[in-house]
């Protein structure tokens, strides 16, 4: 069978870096085939140069057999690839239908342009079940719709092969699991997809074939069938990975946080938290699981003081004012409220400053970092250096610019800020969001060393998979209201579902 | 993302982007039928060929600085302050009211006054723009020119029905006292032996812009509040994760950037005029987006960049007094020098990345 992609000895280097090496890949029409690797091992090179925006040094690509020569997007589409990037490509306020036949417009006139790319979504929704409504505007769609009008875009070029990056990194599980549905109706009718993700459990589940690239090689390729996450990971990172943290039974002491009856609504008046009431003690982690969007967020800017709400919260027995705009997260952090916010880029970090600016970001006040209103710096620097060694980040150097490192040492950067004030509480949003492997064990090992000296942690992540493995105990947010909480050893994924979709199962809470 | 080694960032865009406006600016000379060489030449030897020369450049070059400085600070907050120009318009009154109405025993005193005076009145007149943007989130680049047209009408008032003295057919405040006259270069550098012309009007002022730099500097890269302004401008939505208080911050940067703008009274109304006129300012406020835009908001680049604005002010004056070529065109090149270092800075920048950056790998390439 003549392979739907065939590379052959592919290198690109960027000066002494090579980031891709000889690479060989053959992918067969109608397959799955998963393309895994850590931030940095060259995955989106390669992927780039399948779709013209990088010419490869050296090597050959075969479409379908016939030797092609990609020099831009436009000559990849032509060759039939199709692209879904990890940031959508999409004009906000244009409508599906034209947003699918932007740049594919038929002549001068959008008119027949727009009933022939209706007519044309109406059959792929058939084909494939991918139903978006044609006239519904970009801004009004969820993102697993947005996704899904990008699929159509390249399906609309008639793109045979699609190549998907990092497709559920936005996405929730179940809108996961529908785009999966869709990628495997596409391939039963013989499409190639090409899926780059750096989650192991999605390659499990939905690829055929998997390659695994590390430092730029492409170190092996199997069928998924007969290998297992671990040997992927090891594959990934080069040694043995602790895919599931070990650790010792919590030891919980006094209750650090209470919060009762909480309750905040939005700019529009819509309830974001209805009457929200849980406690953490000293030594445990209570973990928040839930679907994106049902609270979790809102609940750590509450407690994180970034904005108002009512109800009580009470740290160490002492209320603290949680109603006033003069609560704001300064405070917070003066009563040893540690935060790692969900989203490290645009909250956690500035990413223009330098790592070592970086170091102090939210305890500029502190009296080791500025007197009398100037900026101790070479302090700062020289902590921050100390702090990147300890926290193993990469590369360690502290006048980096935060927006230079890779996802994994951006969030060890404000892991390692937070956790190293021994907060009281520390509030923890995704902490592994959009992190390679590698550090996924060593922030989940921080957090479990920090559980382990007192602190209370209240952990609030997407994942069930490190809810349930991080957790002592499980609270479930559901539309603003806590559903039910479990002993993290006494639930499974199963009952942790069905609490996540508003559904309280027999037995009760 | 690829990044430049710093000294090409920093040096060779801008002054490709100046020869880049040189050539074209020659060009548009040749089509008016002169020679651009000589033109040059003129320009060269009228700013920077005499002491009075170099005493004009100057004289202009510590109006732009603290214009500049007063941009490049709101820029650092993410801010745009159009508002140079009222603002300084309001310093011209405070060192009027400091100068005519406080009977200084001697210059310098005068001068500390008159400063506090100027800074105080030009921050005022950016109080409300900046409170109106913090809480009510109207846009600071619309008040901010808006409120120079009320600065404009204000002084207009103020000095036709107010300050003019009785029997004067002229819209100005009557002359300072002679205690409040601040020293020239001339006077400066008499006693160090050095001869520099009588006439031209920079004065000790230039020492005080400087001295802006030097605490511009310190305020952004080593203060809390320098910290604290360039995480708001970098990203409000950290900002408000560390605690940081916009409006604290947007009230408290354009305070600065409208006192810095509003010490440049001192150079014009107590340094060189001795009274307060209309349109004191000349443009000056205007300007001063050019310089931070050139300067990169780093108080050394407005330091550099005021001073060639200066020399182009002073040469194109030059220009239009020797040769034919009409006054309007000296407005051309500068409008070309500003349209280059500023607005196209990328079409500079961007070539020239790519030239640097295949050799310089960036860290991650994924």
């Amino acid at each position: 069978m003549t392979p739907a992609i065939e590379l052959q000895g592919i290198s690109k280097a960027f000066g002494p870096v090579h980031a891709n090496k000889d690479i060989a890949l053959r992918v067969l029409p109608g397959t799955i085939h998963g393309i895994i690797g850590e931030n940095g091992a060259g995955k989106s090179t390669l992927m780039s140069i399948l779709y013209g925006f990088y010419r490869a040094d050296a090597g050959e690509i075969r479409i379908h057999g016939t030797p092609v020569t990609l020099s831009d997007s436009q000559a990849a589409i032509a060759a039939g690839i199709g692209m879904v990037f990890q940031h959508f490509k999409l004009v906000e306020n244009f409508t599906v239908l034209e947003n699918v036949i932007l740049g594919a417009e038929d002549g001068r006139l959008l008119r027949p342009s727009l009933a022939k790319a209706r007519k044309e979504l109406r059959a792929l929704a058939e084909d494939y079940g991918l139903n978006v409504d044609p006239d519904a505007c970009i801004e009004d769609l969820g993102v697993g719709f947005q996704q899904r009008v990008e699929i159509l875009k390249a399906l609309y070029r008639k793109a045979d092969i699609l190549i998907l990056d990092e497709p559920t990194g936005v996405l929730t599980p179940a809108e996961a699991d529908q785009l999966f549905r869709i990628l495997r109706r596409l391939r039963d009718e013989g499409k190639t997809i090409i899926l780059i993700t750096h989650k192991l459990r999605e390659i499990m589940e939905i690829t055929d074939t998997v390659s695994v690239m590390r430092r730029g090689q492409m170190t092996a390729t199997l069928p998924t069938a007969s290998t297992n996450p671990e040997d992927l990971a090891e594959r990934m990172v080069g040694r043995k990975v602790l895919l599931r943290i070990e650790k010792a039974p919590a030891q919980p002491g006094a209750t650090v946080l209470d919060v009762q009856n909480l309750c905040l609504q939005d700019a529009t008046g819509v309830a974001r938290l209805k009457s929200v009431s849980l406690s953490v003690r000293a030594g445990e982690i209570l973990g928040i699981a839930g679907v994106a969007g049902n609270g979790q967020s809102e609940l750590l800017q509450v407690l994180g003081g970034m904005r108002p709400a009512q109800g009580q919260v009470w740290l160490n027995g002492q209320p603290i004012d949680i109603a006033t705009p003069r609560a704001d997260a300064r405070t917070r952090r003066a009563l040893g409220i540690g935060h790692v916010p969900e989203d490290r880029q645009r909250e956690g970090l500035i990413m223009q400053f330098s790592a070592w600016e970086n170091s102090v970001f939210g305890y500029h006040h502190d009296s080791g970092w500025q007197r009398y209103g100037i900026m101790q710096n070479a302090a700062i620097r020289q902590a921050a250096a100390a702090q990147m060694h300890r926290f193993d980040v990469r590369p360690p150097n502290p006048a980096l610019e935060a927006r230079h490192f890779s996802g994994g040492n951006q969030q060890k950067l404000v892991v390692a800020r937070e956790i190293e004030r021994h907060p009281q509480l520390l509030l923890i949003g995704q902490p592994t969001r959009g992190v390679d492997i590698g550090a996924i064990e060593f922030i989940h090992q921080q957090i479990m060393a920090l559980r382990d000296q007192g602190t209370a942690i209240l952990l609030v992540s997407v994942e069930l998979d490190e809810t349930l493995s991080l957790s002592d105990r499980i609270a479930v947010m559901f539309d603003g209201q806590i559903m039910g909480e479990r002993a993290a050893d006494a639930t499974d994924e199963r009952e942790l579902g069905l609490l996540m979709a508003g559904m309280a199962p027999a037995g009760g809470a | 993302m690829g990044k430049m080694p710093n000294w090409a960032d920093a040096v060779l865009v801008p002054v490709i982007s100046l020869l880049l406006a040189a050539i074209l600016s020659a060009l548009v000379i040749l089509a008016i039928g002169e020679d651009p060489l000589a033109a040059l030449q003129l320009m060269v030897k009228g700013a920077l060929g005499s002491s009075y020369g170099w005493g004009y450049t100057l004289y202009y070059t510590t109006n732009f600085i603290f214009t500049g400085l007063a941009v490049a600070v709101a820029f650092h907050a993410r801010l745009f302050n159009i508002g140079g120009e009222g603002q300084a318009m309001l310093g011209g009154l405070g060192v009027a009211l400091a100068c005519l109405y406080i009977p200084w025993p001697h210059w310098a005193l005068a001068l500390v006054g008159a400063t506090a005076a100027a800074a105080l009145l030009g921050a005022a007149w950016a109080l409300l723009p900046a409170y109106l943007q913090a809480r009510r989130g109207s846009h600071i680049v619309i008040t901010t020119i808006m409120f120079n047209f009320i600065a404009s009408a204000l002084l207009n008032y103020l000095l036709v029905n107010v300050m003019r003295p009785k029997g004067s057919m002229d819209p100005a405040t009557a002359k300072f006292a002679q205690a409040t006259h601040l020293p020239t270069l001339h006077d400066m550098l008499a006693p160090l032996g050095i001869a520099f012309s009588k006439s031209a009007p920079a004065n000790i002022s230039l020492l005080i812009a400087v001295l802006a730099c030097g605490a511009v500097w310190v305020l952004i890269w080593r203060t809390r509040l320098g910290y604290e302004i360039r995480a708001f401008g970098h990203s409000e939505p950290a900002a408000h994760y560390a605690g940081i208080n916009a409006t604290r911050i947007t009230v408290a940067t354009m305070l600065i950037s409208g006192g810095l703008a509003g010490m440049m009274a001192i150079n014009t109304t107590m340094g060189e005029a001795e009274r307060l006129v209309l349109n004191s300012v000349e443009g000056a406020g205007f300007i001063g987006i050019a310089v931070a835009l050139m300067g990169r908001s780093h108080p050394a680049g407005v330091l550099l960049a005021a001073l060639l604005f200066g020399f182009l002010y002073q040469g194109g004056a030059e220009l239009a007094l020797w040769t034919n070529i009409p006054r309007e065109l000296i407005v051309v090149i500068q409008a070309l020098v500003i349209l280059f270092t500023g607005a196209l800075d990328n079409m500079v920048r961007m070539p020239l990345e790519r030239l640097f950056i295949p050799r310089k790998p960036s860290i991650k390439k994924g």
